[in-house]
This record gives structure tokens, C-alpha cells and sequence, in this order.
């Protein structure tokens, strides 16, 4: 890995995180857990010169919405098919489907398990890896596309994919203090 | 804490950075939702109007509260009289995402506040100190909110409570042992949790702010402040323009270090709600509950 050392400076590397609403705090430990500087993305040039983007959990409509004041979401999808790696949590799911920015070939169904008394906890074989995770009022992965990959299902439901450089969950690794999937994340950099 | 709703807590965390705001019918929801509301508050009337009309205010309307829920995708939370078993268990059996165990509601039990560890659904809770905030959050509260004064517009106590939370948080990392074994005694908590909090530097919950945020610059403060989100009662459907405030508020919690961007949004809004001075209410909220 070439971006190990924290810095302050603001050109050096370092990951973005969506921060327009949701569970940025438990990201950002994940990925300083990993060594990485991070830096809060909420307008278009925030995005600029970010060398991987966490999208975290909270509500899609808040997020869908603050990204189309700024622009960010065309921003967004100008980076990815470049080559830009995402890792997409929750409502980050809805975000990259085919409801929105596309950028991922999945289809997702909001609150498919009900509200929050339906909210649970699971383990998930990842990799052959047990990663402990949550999920929130959380939605389903009812379509993968063609180049989509299944890393982990619960149930029989897809609920961990990747397409080329872009990682989606359904759950929350974070919640647990898990750091796979970032670390995932991070593989990609040296892709 | 020994039985903390840890999935309630992940919930509260996924509401971070956003707006919480009152209803009280679906239409109000739809509108709160489109204007980039993170979860929308079911009340029978905002405070405001309990405020001015008095008498008992108690639980929505069944009727009303799943009407919100089919109108909005994001999560609802709703209202009950502090100490309301009854009503809460009304909620859970409707399924809300999160019930606001709330002084702005009459309250219903003068001893107890609900023993929120026997629910699934989460509970969220107004203190006015820290002691109060570890006594709800040792009954199960998954998330804080300052208490404020609901129903006033004014922000003066929404920055008083989430400072003292603040200040005794900072103070309590010089405490020794003895001293916090005092503290705990004094706000009848365990000591463990005063020891998680000053380990921590922070409530273990989400801690939002409440009660008498009018405009974006208030929302802005609030964040400015430390806090986690907004919730927004009567400041929204209260003001000339509910749509345009509503995302205007939201607007500057998220881009609350951007003066420029709060100047904007602030810009041309009509009126806000009517406001109130502390010392001219006939009944503070904020003394409900203990």
C-alpha cells in the first residue's frame, strides 16, 4: 500500500467520505483504523483529487437530495468510470443502483425487511472471512447485473457485491467495527 | 447500559448530521421529506400550539401516525407522555422507527419514566444535563436530545443544555474515582457509566438538539455547538414558507461551516415563527421529567 502515513496537508492522498448526512464517524474510524488520511466530501470540489470515496449509511432521499444542490452527484458520476473506488454502505446501496446515479448494475428495494423492530444483526462469510455486521432498516439487492459480483449473501439474498472497482453492502460492517470491506477498498488503489 | 438497544443506537447514528422534523398528518410528512428531512416526529399538535392552547397533550392518533408511515419512505418516529408505558406500547405494536419519550406531551407518570430496556423499538430522550442524559440513557434511551424550550422559537436553551452536556463531559475527564463515584451517587447512576463517558469524552449515544430552533443560523449555531443533528418542531410549519424553511434548515446543518451557503439559504424566507422570551412562558417543558 503507498498511502500509509497520515498527513494533514491537504494534497496529500487521502480517501473521501460523503458527509452531507449519516454514519460518517464510524467510517472515518474504519478507515484511520486502516492508516488513511480522510477527508469530508460535501461539495464538488471537495471530491476533487480524492483517491477513493466511503458513501455511508443514512437516509438516500437526504443524501440524493444535498448532492443535486451542489452538483456533487454529476461530480460523482464523472469520477467513478474513471477508475474512482467507491465503497457504497446502505443507503450508498440505493445511491449507486439503477434508481440513481447508475453506477453500479444493481436494482435495490428500500426498507425490504420492514421498519426498525425488523432491524438485525448477522454474521456474514466474506472471503472466508466471519465479518460481524448490521442491518438497519435496510434495503435488498433484488437484480445484479452482468459483471456483478456476489461476495457475501444472507439468506439466499445477495447482500455484498463489487462491479470493477465499486463495493456496495446492504449492511453495516462499520457498526461492528469491521474493516474489510475498506480494506477492499483500498486494494484498489494499487489496480 | 447493561442492556443497551445497540440496534437502536445504529439507528441513531445513521440519522447523524441530519434534520428530525415535526408533523403532525401526512401531508406535512410528504413535505418535510422532499425537503431532505432525515426522519419525520408524529405529534398531535406542534408546541407551539400546545403552547398556546393548553390542555393535555398527549400520543397521536393511530390513524394519523400510519397515514405518516405510508406517505414517507424515511424513518418515523413518534411521541409519548413521559412515563407512558401504555402509549409506547401502542407505537411498537404500530411499528415506528423510534418513540420520543417527550416532556413537550403531559406527563403521565410523576415517579417513573418508561423502562425503555423491555421495548425493541428504540427511545430517544431530552436532558437538560448530563445527569440526566445518563439517567435516560441507563433506562434504555438510544440517542439524546437537548430539551430546549419547545414551542418558543427561541434558542437560548437548546444552547444552554447542549453546553452544560458539554461543559461537565469536559469537566468530568479531571475527576478521580472518588470524585466520580460522588457525581454517580448525586445523579443516581452507576458509576460505570460516568466511566465510560469520561473515557469517551462524550455521551455514548447520538445527542441531538431540540427545542426552539427557528432558522437556518439557529441549526447552524447548534452544529457549530457539537451537536449531531436538529430536530425542528414548531419552526418549520409554523414559519410563512414550511418547504422552503424546511430546506433551508437542512441545507445549513449540512454545510454548517459555510457561512456563505447559510447566508443564501437564509435569504428571503418570510417570517419565521412568532417568538417567545424564557422568562415570559407560563410552563417550561424543559422542568418536565428529572
Amino acid at each position: 500500500m503507498s498511502f500509509r502515513s497520515p498527513t494533514t496537508d491537504n494534497r496529500s492522498p487521502c480517501i473521501g467520505i460523503l458527509a452531507l448526512q449519516g454514519n460518517v464517524a464510524e467510517h472515518r474510524k474504519a478507515l484511520e483504523d486502516l492508516h488513511m488520511t480522510v477527508r469530508e466530501v460535501r461539495t464538488p470540489k471537495d471530491i476533487e483529487g480524492v483517491f477513493a470515496l466511503v458513501i455511508p449509511g443514512g437516509e438516500s432521499t437526504v443524501m440524493m437530495k444535498l448532492m443535486q444542490e451542489s452538483g456533487l452527484d454529476e461530480a460523482i458520476v464523472r469520477r467513478v468510470p474513471e477508475g474512482l473506488p467507491v465503497l457504497a454502505t446502505c443507503a450508498g446501496a440505493i445511491i449507486l443502483s439503477d434508481t440513481h446515479l447508475k453506477l453500479m448494475d444493481i436494482s435495490v428495494d428500500r426498507n425490504a425487511y420492514g421498519s426498525q423492530v425488523d432491524s438485525f444483526e448477522a454474521v456474514l462469510s466474506v472471503e472466508g472471512k466471519d465479518m460481524k455486521v448490521t442491518f438497519i432498516r435496510a434495503p435488498k439487492i433484488t437484480r445484479t447485473g452482468y459483471g456483478v459480483e456476489v461476495l457475501a449473501r444472507h439468506d439466499g439474498n445477495p447482500v455484498i457485491v463489487r462491479q470493477n472497482s465499486v463495493i456496495a453492502t446492504t449492511c453495516h460492517p462499520e457498526m461492528r467495527g469491521e474493516t474489510l470491506l475498506h480494506a477492499m477498498l483500498l486494494e484498489n488503489l494499487n489496480t | 447500559m447493561e442492556k443497551r438497544n445497540m440496534l437502536g443506537e445504529n439507528l441513531a447514528a445513521m440519522l447523524k448530521g441530519g434534520v428530525i422534523m415535526d408533523v403532525v398528518n401526512a401531508e406535512q410528512a410528504k413535505i418535510a421529506e422532499a425537503a431532505g428531512a432525515c426522519a419525520v416526529m408524529a405529534l398531535e399538535r406542534v408546541p407551539s400550539d400546545i403552547r398556546r392552547d393548553g390542555g393535555v397533550a398527549r400520543m397521536s392518533d393511530p390513524k394519523l401516525i400510519k397515514e405518516i408511515q405510508a406517505a414517507v419512505t424515511i424513518p418515523v418516529m413518534a411521541k409519548i407522555r413521559i412515563g407512558h408505558t401504555a402509549e409506547a406500547g401502542i407505537l411498537e405494536a404500530l411499528q415506528v422507527d423510534f418513540i420520543d419519550e417527550s416532556e413537550v406531551l403531559t406527563p403521565a407518570d410523576p415517579f417513573d419514566h418508561v423502562d425503555k430496556t423491555q421495548f425493541k423499538v428504540p427511545f430517544v430522550c431530552g436532558a437538560t444535563d448530563l445527569g440526566e442524559a445518563l439517567r435516560r440513557i441507563s433506562e434504555g434511551a438510544a440517542m439524546i436530545r437537548t430539551k430546549g424550550e419547545a414551542g418558543t422559537g427561541n434558542v437560548v436553551e437548546a444552547v444552554r443544555h447542549l453546553k452544560l452536556i458539554r461543559r461537565e463531559i469536559a469537566a468530568l475527564q479531571e475527576f478521580s474515582s472518588s470524585h466520580i463515584a460522588a457525581f454517580a451517587a448525586k445523579e443516581r447512576v452507576l458509576p460505570e457509566i460516568v466511566e465510560t463517558v469520561k473515557r469517551l469524552g462524550r455521551l455514548p449515544v447520538v445527542t441531538f438538539v431540540a427545542g426552539g430552533v427557528a432558522t437556518p443560523a439557529d441549526a447552524a449555531l447548534l452544529m457549530m455547538l457539537g451537536a449531531e443533528g436538529v430536530f425542528v418542531g414548531s419552526g418549520i410549519f409554523k414559519s410563512a414558507d414550511p418547504a422552503k424553511t424546511a430546506r433551508a434548515i437542512v441545507l445549513a446543518t449540512t454545510h454548517f461551516q459555510d457561512a456563505a451557503l447559510v447566508a443564501e439559504v437564509s435569504e428571503g424566507l418570510g417570517a419565521p415563527m412568532p417568538g417567545l422570551e424564557i422568562d415570559r412562558i407560563e410552563i417550561a417543558m424543559q422542568k418536565r421529567g428529572w
